[in-house]
Parts: structure tokens; C-alpha cells; sequence
């Protein structure tokens, strides 16, 4: 057997919402001037997206471009199309000062989803998740009980995280344990 | 006795009976009981003993103030100790057991203690026990210990389940009486994002039980009863989109920047239902209205701690929320009107009232005053409690004049009696951040100064007090006053509040009340030694008294050296009373003594509730690498590394960790080992001024670095100490990789991007840590470039690839590999970075081909040997933050031409450069034994403290397999220079060890075996 393995090979849980590893996804972290018209081009020709504003992200399909900080972004792309990307990147930037790296494989990805996603995260991150604090198109940097992680709402309102590898066993853990059956909390909708 | 009553019982359902036990005694009561009223309702008047003298102790109060009525509750993994019955509800097959006893709760010896209460007064511990001085250690403590706390400890794992929860809300209102309700309307209806909590099941608050009738604005219309006003008031609630109700969550503290801690007991009447038992909000609210409601005082007079003797209006709580009667008869005492409406109802009920000792004197009757008396109850007006008469039960009230010593007038028989010494609005989360309290003499008592609230960073208040928290007694001041202070909690999170009417009541008019501290006005020492304060702590008039006199002037000194209020009722009962007390011994106003200081939370919470969700599995994050499911499956000794989890050793069937340690080296050694090299830390450093920029993180030169090549760097901080280490990779001329330490990766990464950000902001530099992107695995040995030359086809010769570089290679299934010719071992060795996801897969396949070479997988302490054994240093070890790059004799890695780098100035201080600092040299005992770790090389003499000289320590220390002996690395004075010289190491156990100063490098000093 020879194929790449993503941390939980594809873990599920069933609660009162649906808790999934999604396996492998592609993760560029793009850093540069955001606001240099050429840097804008190359990160949006590259992944079909537009640059996102601050705290935003912007998706279609497996693809998102996601705001990190004033000066990162970071492209997700289907995990064999990474090279490619990064290679197109690397081209239509040639000269200018830019980092492109692969981090795919430094990362796990999550996706929750069901009536109470929302109050999973909340459980768990000190951010508002209400619907209209918190609507498709925002994502937000933050910590996930005690490791940093990142989420956002994607277009069927499912909740898509970001951590580190390492941790994906406990962060699949939290999400879990806050998904158990019996926890709703009744607070967001 | 105490019993249930025919009828009554607003909040029972009595279709169903609840079984449940007490001390093993087999008791029923109803869904809605509290434990105290189903306890009460069985006659169990006697609870628990008191901390101090073991008095007997029966329920006080109806809530959240109950310092009484504390007990274990459930068994085994349920078991909780200190659970107050009055706040819990009553379920089926609930158990518990009094505390504070022995052998049991009827026949107690500690009660010795009250009768040695004369001499067990206020500060005895510290004026008894502070000598002989060790004494207090080896002695005193440990019996005191023994005798000290109430429960028990529980023995088992807690068996549930708790969970953190963040909510955000416009208005966060904390208690669901008329006030909270009220107060959540006004903000809901102005459209502000409404949270409201409150601590029991039942909306309300104590409104229902006192009566009354609420008009809808100032007209009488609508004349509804005020338990039907809460009926419909909730409904209304119930249907607003932005509000948002719940029971069982008390607020238990406010905090800087709106934030509020919400402790909701979720399952606490359920037990074994789904879900948490405890959940712990954590709430961002733009304002705060707290409608906490008031607490009842009690009244100091002899023997106020018999059980029997319990606040008005708790009498009046229990009679008509549980239909239950304290008594039969009951005597009631009082300083003001309020207390008559207990007499009134229980007269009502059926029950005995022989009379009502009221302390005031007033030209005319009240209308409750006069209500009473039409009742047929008996008034004496200007009359107080002498003693009362019992040991573990009232039996009867000695009566006297409220101004004078006690001479006993009459004697009357009653089995309770109900106190009341007026109101105290709930202040505590008013004050938690800072709101300041003004004294209203009228009712003598502390409330919310609304000029001097907590405030926000805008300099505005973000509390608001509300209804009988803001001091407001009467239910048309509650009504007004909340609706106000929901619509200023709207307005002030941006909302504009509409121009419904403010709801209205009908009060009767009451007469003023009286402040009454000590009853009688001038109880002599015998009554004043057996008027209680805390019950719970068992502090007495006396004791505050004793205190003032003994210099106990502040508030908070005089507090600590009583106990007063510190009890795990935190003094809700006794506070405003014990400060009364204090301001007249110190002849002071009462505001000017003051109070002392409010803290959260408001009722102890859960430490479970506290940890949420951070338990078991979820205790902590445990990082773990792509190839960590193996170490798992073969017998891995695990050390935890940060985070990590890394195998310290591979123990096979029957071998000990240190035969596996020596088996892993030596055939390493010998053939071939791999290690899970992949936790070392690894960032990118890209841009035009990479080079530069490392040039000042490195002790030594980086920007020479030729593509393809590795360098090992030294880094320091400002201060010139040594920080990380590791090897510098040199990718394109804009790109380097550094490998940092296992514990470096995030904090190095943020030293760079610190340096980056707030002093080279203008370097043009990216760094990006991708530690986590590469599973990397050092395959090491004589036989590591055989083994790895049947997994690819690229030329890894000495030549090709020669040590310290690397190159981009393929192995196995099309494998992507980049390969480094780095040593940690001393042996020829490859460490290599693959994708994270495929890690596992080469693991695998280099186990299998390498297995007819004798490959071992070997874990961190063979690594640590090894290292040792050529000498290497390792952060950590050999530096502790105090050691300089210099004391390990590493001038060869620190740059003489580099202008300037991260703590080269630091490095020419005058003490850095002393010729005196201890260096660093190889330590080889003279028999071969292992030194211990951190052991210190003693010298001639004796400091000024008396204490041995030293001139060393070992920072590392093992049995080298390689050399068959024990090796370590030390710092010592002058060491360089005494090469061959014996040294004393002496052991903790006292024999000395000698130890000759050698060269740190054991083995392979020339680097032959590395560099093939």
C-alpha cells in the first residue's frame, strides 16, 4: 500500500451533530503584501478565488482562500493539485519577496455538521457563534480548547476546522465529546 | 416537630412520592421538594454539627444563604461533599449523610468542644500553637488537619460529565424574581439580545410567597395576583426570539469587560440523565442587570443556633412552597414589619403563633401589625428573645425587654421560632468588579451606590443593579426600578426602549424597622458567648467583640483572625451583622467599618465545571507524530517531550527499560538504528535578507552557506545565553531550513517572527514553521546507506551526498524524500523529511529492508547516549538559561566577523567573559559508576552560610553501553585546564564519588565513523 494517510484515515462520529476527519485537502500558506495588485492576482488566478478581507474567506467545492493575518493567506485545493498550484504561484511571482509552502500535510480538517455544529464550536472556542455574528464567509483564528485551530461556515452551513496533525486525535476528541447526544445546549440556532 | 401539612405546597407535585435516605434512614417527600424541605417534612430537623464546637446544626434558611445545612451527597463516583440542602432538589434514590461528626450525628465528642468553649475563643490556634516553633510543623499541623474541613473528600473518579459553553448576549440579567423578569422584558422588548438566568427551577423568586397584586401600568386594571403575573410574564418571554431563559444557572461572577461566569447545573435533579451534569458559562455581555434579590438576617440573641430557630421567611418559604411547618407553635422575633407576614400565614395554616417579640416601640400599629393581631396573635412590642431553650431542638423562648440585660419576664413553649432581622439586597455581583456600596440607614443596610458602578473601558458603568438587589424592599419599587434598569441595559448596548407601561403594585404601607445587632440592647458576656454570628465556623458576638479589643480593626483582619464569614456560605448571613458588631466595639459608624470584600463566585461551583471539558483523553493535548501508532503497537516506554509523546525505548517481552536502552545503542552501533526524528522543530526562512536575518539569530555565520548544504548553529537570546541549537539547511539563496530543538519549534518560530515584527519590520523576510508538514526519520549506523540504497535509486554515495548536505531524492513507491547528511550519533547517518501522510508507509519499508542488516528502532534515551558519548551538547542539559555558548567551549561556532548577532554584546560583559565561569568537561568516574544527575563538585572550604564549597555540577550523566562504563558532561571551574585531575562528587546519600576531568568526547573523537 502506497497512498498518502491523513491523521484519522477518515474518522466519524455520530452525535447529536456529524463529526468528520475529511482526510487529506491541500493547504498552501500564502504570505506577502496583500495589498500589492500582483500578490492579489497570483493567489487569486491560482486557486479561482477572489482575496478574502480581513477575518474572510471565500469557497467554492474543495477550494477556499481564507484571510490568516494582514500579510497570510492560507489556499486550500485538492491535495494532489498542490504542486501545481504552488508552482503557478511561484511563476506569476517570480522576483517578487513572497513565500509559498505546502503545509497539507501539516494539518487535519474537520467538518461538523447537523442543527447543533454551532454549539459544538462553542463549547469549545471563545468565539460568537451565533448566525448572525458568525455567517458563511467569516472565519476566525482562534483556539479550540487548548490548541490553536481555525473554522469557518461552509455553503451547506457545515463547520470546517483546521488544526495541526498532531492534535487531530484530541480535536477530534473535543468535538466529539461536545457532540455527545444529551448536550444540546438550546442557545444558538 | 417539623411535618408536612395537609394542604399547600405551590411548587410540589404530589401525584408521585420520591424515596430517598439520610444517614441510611429511609425517607419519602415530593417531586419539587429541596432536600431541606423533604428533610424537614420527615422531621429531621438535626443536619450536620458546626465546624468548630460540633453543635448541633438544623436548616436556617430556604436558599442559597444556608450555612446550615450542608451534607455528602451520592456514593462511590457520584459522591460530593459540603452539597447545600436547601438549593438541592430532591430526586429518587437520592442519598446523603451529615458531615462533621463522630462516632454519629446524635452523639458527637467533639461536642467537648463547646464545652470547652471558654477557652477556644477568637485566635486561639494562633495564640496556642505558635510555639514552640517546630512544633507547629511536626506537631500541631497534622492533628489539626485531621480535625479540620468538614466532608469528606470524595475517594473515587467523578463519574459525570461537564462542558464549558461561550454565549454572547446584548443583556445579560442574572435572576428570574420580578425584578430579573421584568428587567429582561424592558431589554427584550427594546430588542436587545436578552440572557437571563437564574439559579432555581422556579421563576418568580420569593414574590410568590410574599403576595401582592400587579396593575398594568398605574391604573388599577388587570388586578392580577403576582404568581399569575410570573405565569404570564415568562409566557411572554418564552415567545421572544431574543431572549433567551434559564433555570438552574446561577450568575456566579462578574469580571472585567462585561464578562459573566454562568453555572448551570444541568443534570443535578436528574442523575444519570444524558448530558453533563454541570455547565459552565462563560458569557460576553454588553451590560449586566443584577436582580439578585435580598437575604434575610438573622437576629443575635442567646442560643439563635438551636435547631429550630430558622429566618422568617424561610418559615414562610417551607409552609408555602412545601406545605411543610417547622413547628407547631412558633414564636416569632422581629426588628420589622416583614416578619409578621410569617406569623399571618402560618396563622393562617392553621398553626400556633403564641406570640410576636417585636424589638421596636412605635406610636401605632401597621397594617400587618394590625392584620396580626385581628388574627388573635399576640404582639409584644419593645420585647427580644432572653435565651432560647434546647439542645438539639427548641423547646421554649425565654422572653425579656429588648432594652434591658435579659432579666427573663415570661417563659413560652414552642418547638421553633422565626427570626427576622431585617434585609440585605444581594450585592455580591454588584460588587465582584468593583461597584461600590453606599449604607441606607432607613433599612440598615449596604446596597448598590448607583453613582459608583463597576465600569468598562469607556469609563461608563456596565452593571445595574435591580429590584431588591438595588435596595428596593416593596414590589412596586421592584417593578419601577427593574423596568428602569432593563431599559438603561438596552439603551446602553445601542438599543432604544419603546414606551410600554411600567407594571404597578399594591403594597401596604410598613412601618420603619428598627436596627437590632444584640438582643437583648445589653446582653451580658454569658448571652453574648451563646449568640451566634456564623453558624457554620461557630463565631459568636463574643468572639467579634474579643477581636476589636484585641486590635482587629479592619474589617478584613478582624474577618480572618474570627473566621467570621468564611465558612463555605462565605458569610451571607453573618456578615452584616458580625460588621455591626465590630463598628460597636470599635465606637465607630457602621459604613465605616466597612465590608469586606465581595469575591466570586457567589456559591461555590464545581471544580469539575471549572475543568469542562478537560479531562481523561481530553486532559491535555497530546501531540503525536505519523509514525506514533507503531511506537504504540511495539512496546514503546514513552517520555513526554513538550507536548510530544516520544519513545524513550522499545521494550521487547521481559527486557528492562535499561537493557533496552543498551540494546538499541549497541546495535546501532554496530548495524543500524532508526529514530522517529519527526517532532524537531522546522521552519522556513525565505527573502532576500534570509541570509542576514540569520546571520543575527546565529551565533555563527549562515549566509556563506552554499545551496545544498547544512550547518549547525548556535542561537542566544539578548542576554547572550544559549537558547536553541540545531541544523541550518540552505535550500535556494532565498531559502533556508532550520531544524530546531523538539521543545523550540513554536517558541523559536516566535522569537524570529517577534524579531521580524517589532524590530526588522522592514527586513524582507517570511518565515513559516512547517515542523508538522515532514516525518522525519534518522536511519543511522554502519549500515544506513546500504539499507537505504535499496529504496532508491539516486546516488547517496560519501561523494555524491557527503556529510553535511543533502539532496532531494525518491524512495520506495515514488516516495518524495529529502535527505540530510546529519549525525547526532557519531555514525554514518541519513536523517529524512517525507510528507507527514506518508511517514508510516516509509517507516514500514525501511523496517522491512532493513531488517536483514539488523536494523532497531531506538528511542530518545539512546539518542541522549549517544550523543553523550561523542560529546554533543543538548539543550537542556547542558543548559539551563544561565550557560553561554563559551562555558561549553563552543568559541568554534560563534563568528568573529559578523558584525554584530542576538547576544554578542552581551556575551563581552565583564562577567561573561570571566575566565572563572565554569566550563564544560567530560566526568569519568574512577570506578566506573554512574554519577548522579545534577550532583555538584564539592571544593575545599565552607561558604559564609556554612555550606560546602562548590566548583561543578554534572549536567549529564549515563551508562555508556559503547564504552561499558558510566560517562557524563560537567561544568567546572578551570576544567579545560585540569584535564586528568580527581574530583569529590558526593551522592545524596552522602558517600563521595571520584570522578576524573576528561575530554567530553568519549568516542570517535576524530569523527571517522560519521563522515564515511
Amino acid at each position: 500500500m502506497s497512498k498518502p494517510v491523513s491523521a484519522l484515515d477518515g474518522a466519524t462520529y455520530q452525535g447529536f451533530a456529524k463529526v468528520e476527519e475529511l482526510g487529506l485537502r491541500g493547504m498552501i500558506t500564502i504570505r506577502g503584501d496583500l495589498k500589492s495588485a500582483g500578490m492579489k492576482k497570483a493567489a487569486s488566478t491560482a486557486i479561482g478565488l477572489d482575496v478574502p478581507g480581513q477575518r474572510e474567506v471565500n469557497m467554492t467545492g474543495e477550494n477556499a482562500l481564507a484571510w490568516m493575518s494582514p500579510d497570510e493567506l492560507l489556499a486550500l485545493v485538492p491535495y494532489e493539485e498542490v504542486g501545481d498550484k504552488i508552482a503557478a504561484i511561484d511563476k506569476a511571482l517570480k522576483g517578487k519577496h513572497y513565500l509559498a509552502v505546502n503545509v497539507s500535510d501539516a494539518r487535519a480538517i474537520f467538518r461538523v455538521t447537523g442543527g447543533g455544529a454551532r454549539e459544538v464550536i462553542a463549547k469549545l472556542s471563545p468565539v460568537d457563534m451565533s448566525s448572525d455574528a458568525f455567517p458563511a464567509g467569516q472565519i476566525r483564528r482562534t483556539r479550540m480548547a487548548q490548541v490553536p485551530a481555525a473554522f469557518w461556515v461552509d455553503e451547506e452551513g457545515g463547520i470546517i476546522i483546521i488544526c495541526f496533525r498532531s492534535v487531530a486525535e484530541y480535536v477530534f476528541n473535543l468535538l466529539k465529546g461536545a457532540a455527545e447526544n444529551g448536550s444540546q445546549v438550546g442557545y444558538l440556532s | 416537630m417539623s411535618t408536612r401539612l395537609a394542604t399547600g405546597g405551590r411548587l410540589l407535585n404530589k401525584d408521585r412520592a420520591y424515596n430517598f435516605t439520610f444517614n441510611g434512614k429511609r425517607l419519602t417527600g415530593y417531586p419539587g421538594d429541596t432536600l431541606a424541605s423533604a428533610l424537614l417534612a420527615n422531621d429531621q430537623m438535626l443536619i450536620g454539627r458546626s465546624f468548630k464546637y460540633h453543635r448541633p446544626r438544623g436548616v436556617v434558611a430556604s436558599g442559597a444563604e444556608e450555612p446550615n445545612g450542608i451534607v455528602g451527597m451520592g456514593e462511590g463516583a457520584a459522591f460530593e461533599p459540603n452539597q447545600r440542602v436547601t438549593t438541592t432538589e430532591l430526586f429518587e434514590g437520592l442519598t446523603c449523610a451529615s458531615q462533621n461528626h463522630w462516632p454519629s450525628l446524635e452523639f458527637d465528642v467533639g461536642a467537648i468542644n463547646t464545652k470547652l468553649s471558654r477557652f477556644l475563643p477568637a485566635g486561639f490556634y494562633y495564640k496556642t500553637f505558635i510555639s514552640p516553633r517546630p512544633f507547629w510543623k511536626h506537631v500541631y499541623e497534622p492533628i489539626i488537619r485531621k480535625s479540620a474541613g468538614l466532608g469528606k473528600a470524595p475517594k473515587e473518579r467523578d463519574q459525570d460529565k461537564y462542558e464549558h459553553f461561550y454565549a454572547f448576549a446584548d443583556v445579560v440579567v442574572i435572576g428570574g424574581g420580578v425584578a430579573g423578569l421584568q428587567a429582561a422584558r424592558a431589554a427584550g422588548k427594546a430588542g436587545a439580545k436578552v440572557l437571563l438566568m437564574e439559579q432555581t427551577a422556579h421563576w418568580g423568586g420569593r414574590a410568590p410567597v410574599d403576595g401582592g397584586t400587579i396593575n398594568e401600568g398605574k391604573e388599577k386594571v388587570n388586578q392580577t395576583p403576582v404568581d399569575k403575573f410570573v405565569d404570564e410574564i415568562v409566557a411572554e418571554l418564552e415567545a421572544m426570539p431574543n431572549v433567551t431563559l434559564r433555570t438552574r444557572m446561577m450568575g456566579a461572577g462578574v469580571y472585567d469587560h462585561g464578562y459573566v461566569l454562568g453555572y448551570e447545573r444541568v443534570n443535578d435533579h436528574q442523575p444519570g440523565a444524558a448530558g453533563p451534569r454541570h455547565r459552565l458559562w462563560r458569557v460576553r455581555a454588553g451590560h449586566i442587570v443584577t436582580a439578585t434579590g435580598a437575604i434575610e438576617r438573622p437576629l443575635s440573641f442567646a442560643g439563635n443556633d438551636i435547631p429550630g430557630v430558622l429566618l422568617a421567611s424561610a418559615v414562610r418559604d417551607y409552609a408555602v412552597n412545601y406545605g411543610v411547618s417547622i413547628g407547631d407553635r412558633t414564636v416569632v422575633v422581629t426588628n420589622n414589619d416583614d416578619a409578621y407576614l410569617t406569623a399571618i400565614t402560618l396563622k393562617k395554616l392553621g398553626l400556633d403563633v403564641p406570640v410576636i417579640l417585636d424589638a421596636r416601640v412605635l406610636p401605632e400599629d401597621s397594617a400587618l401589625m394590625a392584620e396580626a393581631k385581628a388574627l388573635g396573635i399576640r404582639v409584644m412590642m419593645g420585647h427580644a428573645v432572653a435565651s432560647v431553650k434546647g439542645g438539639k431542638r427548641v423547646t421554649g423562648v425565654e422572653i425579656c425587654s429588648q432594652a434591658g440585660e435579659g432579666a427573663v419576664l415570661e417563659t413560652v413553649d414552642c418547638d421553633a421560632v422565626a427570626m427576622s432581622g431585617g434585609w440585605s439586597p444581594v450585592v455580591h455581583l454588584w460588587s465582584h468588579c468593583g461597584g461600590k456600596l453606599t449604607w441606607n440607614s432607613d433599612f440598615a443596610m449596604f446596597q448598590p451606590d448607583v453613582d459608583n458602578p463597576p465600569k468598562g473601558v469607556d469609563g461608563e458603568g456596565f452593571v445595574t443593579a435591580a429590584g431588591s438587589a438595588n435596595g428596593e424592599l416593596d414590589l412596586n419599587g421592584v417593578l419601577a426600578d427593574a423596568d428602569a434598569a432593563g431599559k438603561a441595559a438596552a439603551k446602553a448596548t445601542g438599543h432604544t426602549p419603546g414606551k410600554a407601561k411600567t407594571p404597578t403594585a399594591e403594597t401596604a404601607e410598613q412601618a420603619p424597622m428598627a436596627p437590632v445587632w444584640l438582643m437583648p440592647q445589653g446582653a451580658g458576656i454569658k448571652k453574648r458567648m451563646k449568640a451566634w454570628l456564623d453558624y457554620q465556623n461557630d463565631v459568636k458576638v463574643s468572639d467579634v467583640q474579643l477581636a476589636a479589643r484585641e486590635g482587629f480593626e479592619s474589617v478584613e483582619h478582624a474577618k480572618r483572625y474570627t473566621t467570621l464569614g468564611m465558612a463555605t456560605d462565605q458569610g451571607k448571613l453573618s456578615n452584616i451583622n458580625g460588621l455591626a458588631i465590630l463598628s460597636d466595639a470599635l465606637n465607630q459608624p457602621i459604613p465605616q467599618t466597612g465590608t469586606t470584600t465581595f469575591r466570586p463566585p457567589y456559591t461555590p461551583i464545581s471544580l469539575a465545571a471549572i475543568a469542562g471539558e478537560a479531562r481523561d483523553e481530553r486532559f491535555q493535548p497530546i501531540r503525536k507524530t505519523p509514525i506514533h501508532g507503531w511506537h504504540e503497537e511495539n512496546g514503546a516506554f514513552f517520555e513526554p517531550v513538550g507536548q510530544w509523546r516520544r519513545p524513550y525505548c522499545y521494550q521487547k517481552p521481559g527486557e528492562t527499560v535499561h537493557g533496552a536502552v543498551k540494546r538499541e545503542i549497541n546495535q546501532t552501533r554496530d548495524k543500524l538504528g532508526l529514530l522517529d526524528a519527526s517532532t524537531l522543530g522546522k521552519i522556513i526562512v525565505k527573502g532576500p535578507d534570509a541570509g542576514k536575518f540569520l546571520d543575527m539569530l546565529y551565533t555563527n555565520m549562515m549566509s556563506t552557506l552554499k545551496p545544498g548544504k547544512c550547518r549547525y548553529g548556535l542561537m542566544c537570546n539578548e542576554n547572550g545565553f544559549l537558547s536553541d541549537d540545531g541544523v541550518v539547511a540552505r535550500i535556494d539563496d532565498e531559502t533556508f531550513l532550520c531544524h530546531t530543538t523538539t521543545g523550540g519549534a513554536e517558541t523559536i518560530h516566535g522569537h524570529m517572527e517577534e524579531w521580524l515584527q517589532t524590530e526588522w519590520w522592514d527586513w524582507k523576510v517570511y518565515t513559516a514553521n512547517v515542523t508538522e508538514q515532514f516525518a522525519q526519520i534518522a536511519v543511522v549506523g554502519p549500515q544506513a546507506r546500504k539499507t537505504l540504497e535499496k529504496l532508491t535509486d539516486a546516488d547517496i554515495s560519501g561523494e555524491a551526498l557527503p556529510f553535511m548536505s543533502w539532496a532531494d531524492i525518491t524512495l520506495g513507491d515514488g516516495i518524495p524524500a529529502r535527505a540530510y547528511r546529519i549525525s547526532f550519533s557519531g555514525e554514518l547517518s541519513y536523517e529524512i523529511a517525507v510528507p507527514a501522510s506518508r511517514g508510516r508507509e516509509l517507516w514500514d519499508l525501511l523496517l522491512a529492508v532493513g531488517a536483514e542488516d539488523g536494523i532497531t528502532p531506538y528511542g530518545t534515551e539512546g539518542l541522549h547516549v549517544m550523543r553523550a558519548e561523542k560529546g554533543f551538547i543538548m539543550i537542556g542539559d547542558e543548559t539551563d538559561g544561565t550557560v553561554i555558548p563559551q562555558d561549553l567551549n563552543m568559541q568554534w561556532a560563534i563568528s568573529k566577523k559578523k558584525e554584530d548577532f542576538l547576544g554578542k554584546r552581551a556575551q563581552e560583559r565583564s562577567h561573561m567573559a570571566d575566565p572563572n565561569r565554569w566550563k564544560l568537561v567530560g566526568l569519568e568516574t574512577v570506578d566506573g559508576s554512574v554519577l548522579p544527575d545534577g550532583a555538584y563538585c564539592v571544593a575545599e572550604g565552607s561558604n559564609a552560610n556554612g555550606q560546602r564549597n562548590v566548583q561543578g555540577r554534572v549536567t549529564s550523566t549515563y551508562y555508556s553501553p559503547t564504552l561499558d562504563k558510566g560517562i557524563a558532561m560537567g561544568l567546572v571551574l578551570h576544567g579545560p585546564d585540569r584535564m586528568g585531575e580527581v574530583i569529590d562528587i558526593p551522592k545524596v546519600d552522602g558517600s563521595i564519588v571520584k570522578a576524573k576531568i576528561v575530554d567530553p568526547i568519549f568516542y570517535d573523537k576524530d569523527g571517522e565513523k560519521q563522515n564515511v
